[in-house]
């Protein structure tokens, strides 16, 4: 008896782990053998992203009835697993036709560096979509004159967002500059108002890059990143002082605040500003905060008139199972009709600048002027302005620099990064 | 005759295990061990040679040394805590109480739940948060006028990761009880009698009879509870992210191979963590090994 029932639970057992095994190795949408269909591979799996690929997925079936949509999406917090899915897809030379990524050198550095994207700038022409994208976007998404990726979408990085209230309680106005803004922290300290809330780590790079675009001014930022300014200039040194005085004046507590727990600071009262993106906008009203009378937005101080942004882009593989599904799939990201049923239902506003505004709501028409006016800039914490191994050094550099606060150190590995990853030599 | 053809359907039997092990370990580790010794950087595999430069640039990285100093925290505080807790719970249970099957599941819930929830439960419990924003076990300690308790938990500097430690011990301590427990049934209840009959107290038969007893238990324990603790990752990215003051190699690795694309860097990172764990493990195994021969040559 013992034994039968012994020799069933290995059964069971042994059965379990193989349909376990089965399920993981099976790809989220298997692609169709042969015929006319298009894989792509994106890490929107849930909320906004995926509500927002779905609208396009549509429009794509409306348009392209006999071509097949496989959604091979990979869940996981910013494609951390998509990415090393799509690695390992790339090294074993199985390729999906199209895959998302941040627009820019997170891109570029990785896959046009590996040979395993091809230049779109014939599909750019024969869709005009250099005449409905801003001038100075194409050459922080090129390499060589070569376009590489269609951006669907654009959220800006730049943005300082703060409670109105408490700033008309404490007598404080909205700072352009990086001086008003200290003078406002230390007004708002003095009263015992946390002056500024901050996350944990990678938010805390956030808040670098719109400190060093603050300081430095667009095109000294821009410089960072071509080589042509100096990582071990005074002016660097400045922006690096900057940034930690301004985190003099974050909450105690931010190593244990994801983005959402320190936004949500502001719009509780319990501090006045945050630097995060505008998809923090999105978070704010899913709350059901109102824009204006809970949470105000202007420019981070230093970087009026400065759009800096990044953006979810789609490429076309390097031997691609079916490149002309692939060309037919990236025509309907950058076309009028795709981005204008995402990027409603993402939060986030079109690449283009073209599309309905009304479609939108108050922050991101505010948003779309500014995209259509400003000088753009390219984000560092979301892979415009870096390549992958340039961020981490950043990023790990930064983690030494909180723990110690030593501006020499944090400066002197800068420049070894950008040495070791970047453009320096 | 019919020996050598069970000897021939042994061997038969248990080749596809053997090499499944050895092409999905051994091939593996020896082909990270290449890696480790190589140039590559970025998604294309690049095999240039490069010595032994990955592992000189990581014992000089400031980010590696603080790695090694959390693993060494981690550790200690872990496996110290568990096995302190999880002897004094199994002696409690032996003293033969009412209801010691219910406490004795209750100690050992814990092991059955992943280190993710426990991870987040305890986000929720260590909360550094001040003010009116207190809540967690800081605001259990304010309400029970226990201020001086209160603190910034993972969050201080230096020591933050032992109090990731004290969610692993909360995990593990009941495992390290039923591990103790087993041991102290396994022990004659005669000897305990002589040593009365002898005048010992309950304190020298521990000290004297029962611990030395136990030693097996205990070494099985420290192995065990050792290597995870080297290993951890889990619960450090589920409690706190990935965040530079609790970094430990297994994170370092992960962040450096998949985020940074420094293929021939993680995987030294991995090698390191390899032989850390087999210094641990392979004297213990040699040493089972060597006890159970000598059982069976009784």
């Amino acid at each position: 008896m013992n034994k039968k029932i012994f020799a069933l639970m290995s059964i069971l057992v042994i059965a379990s782990i193989a349909i376990t095994a089965c399920g993981g190795a099976a790809p989220t949408g298997a692609p169709a053998a042969g015929g006319n269909s298009v894989e792509v591979f994106s890490w929107w799996t849930g909320g906004g992203e995926a509500a927002g690929l779905e609208a396009m997925i549509k429009v794509f079936n409306a348009e392209y009835p006999d071509v097949e949509f496989v959604n091979a999406a990979v869940a996981g917090g910013a494609g951390t697993n998509a990415r090393a899915v799509l690695a390992t897809r790339l090294q074993a030379g199985d390729p999906p036709d199209s895959w998302q990524g941040h627009a820019g050198q997170e891109l570029i550095g990785t896959y046009v560096a590996g040979g395993q994207i091809e230049p779109l700038n014939d599909l750019y022409e024969a869709q005009g979509w250099l005449e409905v994208m801003p001038e100075t976007l194409i050459p922080l998404i090129s390499d060589n004159g070569n376009i590489y990726s269609v951006p669907v979408n654009i959220h800006r990085a730049n943005v300082l967002w703060y409670n109105p209230t408490v700033l008309a309680d404490n007598g404080v106005e909205v700072p352009a500059t990086m001086d008003e803004w200290f003078a406002a922290m230390d007004t708002l300290k003095a009263a015992g108002v946390t002056p500024l809330a901050v996350g944990e780590q990678w938010t805390k790079l956030h808040l670098l890059e719109t400190v060093l675009l603050g300081t430095l001014g667009a095109d000294a930022y821009n410089g960072l990143w071509d080589g042509t300014t100096d990582w071990a200039s005074a002016d660097v040194t400045a922006a690096l002082e900057n940034y930690a005085k301004a985190l003099t004046y974050a909450n105690s507590d931010s190593a244990s605040l994801s983005w959402q727990d320190a936004a949500q600071l502001v719009i509780n009262g319990d501090a006045a500003f945050n630097v995060m993106g505008d998809w923090a906008e999105g978070y704010f009203r899913e709350l059901g905060k109102a824009p204006n009378t809970d949470y105000g937005w202007a420019a981070t101080p230093g970087s009026g008139g400065v759009f800096q942004f990044l953006s979810d882009s789609f490429v076309l593989a390097v031997g691609a199972p079916d490149p002309e599904a692939a060309t037919a799939w990236l025509t309907v990201a950058g076309s009028k009709a795709g981005q204008e049923a995402f990027n409603p239902v993402k939060g986030s506003i079109c690449a283009r600048t073209d599309c309905d505004k009304s479609l939108f709501g108050v922050y991101l028409q505010s948003a779309m002027d500014d995209w259509a006016s400003n000088v753009v800039v390219g984000s560092l914490t979301h892979g415009v302005v870096a390549n992958d191994s340039w961020k981490t050094e950043i990023d790990t550099a930064l983690g030494l620099f909180v723990a110690d606060s030593n501006v020499d150190t944090f400066q002197s590995a800068l420049v070894a990064a950008c040495a070791s990853s970047g453009p320096c030599k | 005759m019919s020996r050598d053809k069970d000897r021939f359907l042994n061997i038969l039997l248990i080749s596809p295990s053997i090499l499944a092990v050895f092409i999905f370990i051994y091939l593996f580790i020896g082909w990270s061990v290449r890696v480790s010794l190589s140039k590559w950087k970025g998604l294309t595999a690049d095999y240039t040679w490069n010595g032994i430069k990955n592992y000189l640039e990581l014992f000089a990285d400031p980010r590696f040394h603080v790695d090694i100093r959390n693993t060494l925290i981690f550790t200690g505080v872990f496996v110290f805590g568990s096995i302190l807790l999880g002897f004094i719970l199994a002696v409690m249970l032996d003293q033969g109480l009412k209801g010691e099957g219910f406490f004795r599941s209750l100690f050992l819930f814990p092991m059955a739940i992943s280190y993710i929830v426990t991870g987040v439960v305890w986000r929720w419990l260590m909360n550094p948060a001040t003010g009116t924003r207190t809540s967690g076990l800081n605001l259990l300690f304010t309400n029970l006028g226990l201020d001086s308790l209160v603190n910034e938990w993972h969050t201080t500097p230096t020591w933050g990761i032992a109090a990731i430690a004290l969610a692993a011990i909360w995990q593990m301590s009941g495992y390290t009880m039923a591990l103790y427990l087993a041991g102290l049934r396994a022990i004659p209840q005669e000897l305990k009698e002589a040593a009365q009959i002898d005048g010992a107290s309950e304190l020298q038969i521990y000290r004297h009879i029962m611990l030395p007893l136990l030693s097996p238990v205990t070494l099985s324990a420290l192995i065990i509870l050792g290597h995870m603790s080297l290993k951890v990752f889990d619960l450090i990215v589920a409690i706190a992210g990935k965040q530079l003051p609790l970094d430990v190699p297994a994170i370092y690795m992960w962040q450096i191979t998949f985020d940074g694309l420094f293929y021939g860097k993680g995987a030294a990172i991995g090698i390191l963590l390899l032989i850390s764990v087999a210094v641990l493990i392979i004297p213990y195994i040699r040493y089972t090994l060597r006890m159970e021969r000598e059982e069976n040559e009784n």
